[in-house]
């Protein structure tokens, strides 16, 4: 065999093997946490709010944690939509192709996207501070928006930066204004990307501990309002984790469990959702 | 300015940032005929083109000074309104580029966003177009299917149909048969020759044995000079500069 062909062979086996890692690490997690997990999990899991010692519940559930994450990542979620889709539009719509501005809004929120999120929970609980208010499920969904924003950011100006120029210029030729263009052109080409963008930001956003250990506190009761601390599914996981009590801990994983369906359920919505408007999207 | 003339151009210049693209163009484009612009690759064609209906604005670092006179109206005025000029022009581009929507919305899309509503109205001008770009036969039963689903030739007259649908008074196409197979280039070419009696027509093309089927005048650009222009006949039997003649029969390309 020539040399040429065992340098290909040799490279071809580490991608296979680093491929192969990386799909094993995903199956040992998931295994870890369904074999560890699925004996504590039990229908009172997500019906019932914590029982027997504070928070830590031995018995009842955890549907004070698992709404609170709803509420808090989806709340998080809607709120950076209404700041992200602007944004991504208006530096690739508005703004020349390589301006200025827009490199440098790029490279600032690449690196807001590598600040890590205890101190979105530190810059949120200091800006609560300042206005007067208290561990909130409030205050969580402003950490958490901060927190996600930046990546919901670059998911969208990624996907809307590979629409072709052409299709801007199609529809400027017709006497459209960048609006129109925007909103009726750029939105339905990129709406896969963005509905994906948006995912990516829930899943972060709902699976981040950090940020809301100051901001959205903890509580075991069921969230019933904005300004009263919420429960989350990653502080729950994190408390349980942190008990003495092995019953404890093994409820942890039940609980991690919760939160990974949680996500799936979701990630799979949005794909057949995606599939649904891709119709009309030019290749 | 005499009662034919479509479009004026006056010492058009064009920088992309030093590079000096479009030197002091000078020309008169009469009315309802077909211009072809010729020349080889990287001469300014597309930039003219462009200059037209204003869509080198959004090109990054680009200077222009002079006049295009669009019916006496100067586009280039700080005060023209750019989404009305663009209105009078319908633009083909080299690759078709259906917008993501159905055949009909695609249609649609121009009435639509200059304010008409009535579903009838919308109807027949829908219709209307696509007949008037030879599209209607083909796709009158699946108006409502995505436009990015017809072939190649299809979604260029539909592309055609769409430009006509905001009932402008030129027709701007740049290379619109390039990317098309001959079948579908003909009939591209076909309908150019019904619709001159209706609208100015600007083609850019390298393609010489296009230009003699379809010019009624044509303008010869190079490296951002316009070397001749004029009537067909004149330019490409008898052309008076010898770059012309040069480009005509193949020695520079």
């Amino acid at each position: 065999m020539d040399k040429r062909k065992i340098e290909e062979n040799i490279f071809k086996a580490l991608m296979i093997a680093s491929t192969c890692l990386i799909l094993s690490c995903l199956v040992l997690i998931l295994a870890a946490i369904v074999v560890k997990g699925l004996p504590s999990l039990d229908l009172a899991m997500i019906t019932q709010t914590p029982k027997g010692g504070y928070y830590l519940g031995k018995e009842g559930g955890i549907l004070n944690a698992i709404l609170g994450s709803l509420y808090l990542a989806g709340g998080a979620t809607i709120l950076a939509i209404f700041i992200s889709l602007p944004v991504a539009l208006y530096l690739n719509v508005y703004v020349k192709k390589g301006s200025r501005l827009a490199s440098f809004t790029r490279f600032a929120l690449d690196v807001l996207w590598g600040v890590p999120s205890i101190v979105y929970g530190a810059f949120g609980f200091t800006i609560m501070l300042y206005f007067g208010l208290r561990a909130s499920l409030l205050g969580g969904i402003i950490a958490v928006s901060l927190l996600i924003l930046p990546i919901m950011i670059r998911a969208m100006d990624e996907v809307i930066k590979m629409i072709p120029e052409k299709l801007l210029e199609a529809s400027y030729s017709l006497g459209a204004t960048r609006l129109e263009t925007a909103m009726k052109v750029v939105v339905r080409q990129a709406l896969p990307g963005i509905l994906t963008a948006i995912l990516i930001a829930f899943g972060r956003g709902v699976g981040d501990a950090a940020s809301v250990i100051f901001t959205a506190g903890f509580s075991d009761s069921i969230p019933y309002s904005l300004l009263r601390p919420a429960a989350t599914l990653p502080l729950a996981i994190f408390f349980q984790l942190g008990t003495p009590f092995p019953e404890v801990q093994d409820r942890a994983y039940a609980s991690a469990l919760i939160l990974t369906i949680m996500i799936l359920a979701i990630s799979i919505t949005i794909r057949i959702l995606t599939r649904r408007f891709t119709r009309h999207i030019v290749k | 300015m005499q009662s034919n003339t479509h479009i004026s151009v006056q010492n058009l210049n064009v920088y992309y940032g030093k590079q000096h693209a479009l030197k002091n163009i000078t020309f008169d484009i009469p009315d309802k005929k077909i211009i072809v612009i010729i020349g080889p690759s990287g001469c300014g064609k597309t930039t003219l083109l462009k200059s037209f209906n204003r869509l080198i604005d959004s090109v990054d670092g680009v200077k222009v000074s002079g006049k295009v006179l669009v019916d006496g109206e100067n586009i280039f005025d700080p005060k023209a309104e750019v989404t009305h000029i663009r209105k009078k022009m319908g633009l083909l581009s080299q690759n078709p580029s259906p917008l993501p929507m159905s055949i009909y919305d695609n249609v649609a899309y121009g009435p639509r966003i200059h304010g008409l509503k009535n579903k009838k109205e919308l109807n027949s001008i829908v219709e209307h177009y696509l007949k008037e770009s030879g599209l209607w036969e083909e796709v009158k039963d699946r108006l409502h299917t995505p436009a990015s689903k017809i072939s190649v030739g299809q979604q260029q007259r539909l592309c055609l149909a769409r430009g006509l649908a905001v009932e402008p008074g030129i027709i701007l196409a740049d290379e619109p048969t390039s990317a098309l197979d001959p079948k579908s280039s003909r009939r591209i070419e076909e309908s150019f020759l019904k619709l001159k009696e209706k609208y100015t027509i600007i083609i850019v093309t390298h393609i010489l044995r296009q230009a003699k089927r379809l010019a009624d005048h044509v303008a010869f650009l190079y490296l951002g000079d316009l070397i001749e222009h004029g009537p067909a006949v004149d330019v490409f039997e008898n052309p008076q500069e010898e770059m012309t003649k040069e480009y005509i029969k193949g020695v520079i390309s």
